[in-house]
């Protein structure tokens, strides 16, 4: 299961903060709510659930920004190896 | 009650380049040991610490460290005559040479104590050295060399490849993609801070840093690292963050142990995506962003005076990660008088003694 790295700090406004490498972030709610889940310690199919009940979006259109997402967050070394 | 401590301390130029003086200053007015009487140390007229009066006590120009050992000593004695200084803390890397050189005389004839590396330390970690510092401690550094003169640029692409970085033998340091940006910058460095200029094989990455105490006896007795996020035009951190990088910790501490260095010292690394550790350079003493440190809950420069006064140190286990610091300037409004003052008589301050 791909998780984010356990000491990155998300706060409740966005605002992410790696203590490793001293980077910040700040997402935008969706994001944000993806990575409250993940630290949650919930899978891509619970995550992936979450987002459809909320917001109106086809299940293609989630996958591919699902996957940019998460490959956005391990570019920034956000997540674990 | 707190003991009461004189301490005199150089590096009042709290410019956009700044000194470690009044950084050092803040972290020991925190102190919870001791109350301080500051006595600042300054080379040129306009060292903004200088008219800071919270901050020092009083202050007295000082020879420039290439007047040499023996009248910088005199002028020593003079103050300490004045002022009965308790501890000595220098802040520039081209005073200390003078200042190791001193200690023990200072130590022994004035009772002025410091905590300082060794020359031997001092010399070893040298830019024009770091090398075969790296070699003997297990360290990873770039490959480096030294140079006297622009003839020996082009033979450099033998042993180099572009970009690489030419650094003065004390400050100063820009990378170069081109043999013209070699000798540019050459020149330039030369000009200002002498030879040999140093040239070292540019590392893509990270700058880290790590501000660190050092007991002398392989100890060390704290340390933060640091991610600066706000560079000047000059290279210095403007904003930086407090980070928890274990892989940095640890080379730190390997340093400190493996050397026994003595004292407060930066150790400036760069961080590869493969998270790997490339030293750059050792400072041999607090940097001017020392009071983030203390902001973490650390008071190094404090612990620093402990050592030096010869009294028990606790080794500090812990820091707080994700504190920032940031700078800014502030235009102080001066009295002409103030600065006739430490222009014509080499003092200033409310609180004057007459000699004894």
């Amino acid at each position: 299961m791909i998780a984010l790295k356990k000491n990155i700090a998300v706060s409740e406004s966005g605002f992410v903060f790696n203590p490793t490498t001293g980077d910040s972030f700040s997402l935008n709610p969706v994001g944000t709510e993806i990575l409250r889940l993940m630290k949650d310690g919930k899978g891509e199919r619970d995550i992936k659930n979450t987002i459809r009940a909320w917001y109106d979006i086809d299940e293609e259109t989630l996958e591919k920004d699902y996957y940019d997402f998460l490959k956005m967050l391990g570019q920034f070394k956000l997540l674990d190896a | 009650m707190k003991k009461q401590l004189t301490i005199a301390v150089t590096g009042l130029n709290n410019i956009d380049s700044p000194g470690p003086g009044i950084p050092v200053i803040r972290a020991l007015r925190d102190s919870e040991e001791f109350e301080v009487r500051v006595i600042g140390l300054s080379y040129e007229t306009l060292e903004p610490g200088i008219y800071m009066h919270e901050m020092v006590d009083h202050v007295y120009q000082i020879p420039f460290p290439k007047s040499g050992t023996e009248v910088i000593y005199g002028r020593m004695a003079y103050i300490n005559s004045l002022e009965n200084i308790d501890f000595l803390f220098p802040n520039f890397d081209a005073e200390l040479y003078n200042f190791i050189k001193l200690a023990d005389r200072m130590e022994k004839e004035l009772g002025i104590k410091t905590c300082l590396p060794t020359m031997n330390q001092f010399e070893s970690r040298h830019k024009v050295n770091l090398e075969e510092f790296g070699e003997k401690y297990g360290l990873t550094v770039p490959k480096s060399k030294m140079i006297f003169s622009p003839a020996e640029i082009p033979s450099l692409a033998a042993d180099f490849t572009y970009p690489m970085v030419v650094k003065g033998q004390f400050y100063d340091a820009h990378i170069a993609y081109n043999k013209a940006q070699v000798e540019a910058h050459f020149n330039k460095i030369a000009a200002k801070w002498g030879l040999p200029i140093v040239i070292q094989q540019f590392v893509y990455g990270t700058e880290v840093n790590i501000v660190a105490l050092g007991d002398g006896n392989g100890n060390t007795v704290g340390m933060v690292p640091m991610r600066k996020q706000y560079i000047t035009d000059k290279g210095k951190a403007w904003a930086g963050v407090s980070i928890d990088d274990q892989g940095l910790l640890d080379e730190a501490e390997k340093l400190i142990k493996e050397s026994k260095w003595k004292g407060g010292m930066e150790l400036e690394y760069i961080k590869t995506s493969e998270d790997k550790y490339y030293l750059l350079e050792i400072n041999p003493r607090f940097p001017a962003w020392v009071y983030l440190a203390v902001g973490c809950g650390q008071n190094l420069p404090e612990a620093a005076v402990k050592i030096g006064l010869g009294k028990k140190v606790k080794q500090y286990t812990e820091y707080e990660v994700g504190k920032m610091f940031i700078r800014y300037s502030w235009d102080m409004i001066v009295d002409m008088k103030e600065f006739e003052e430490i222009s014509t008589t080499g003092e200033l301050g409310p609180r004057k003694k007459k000699a004894s």
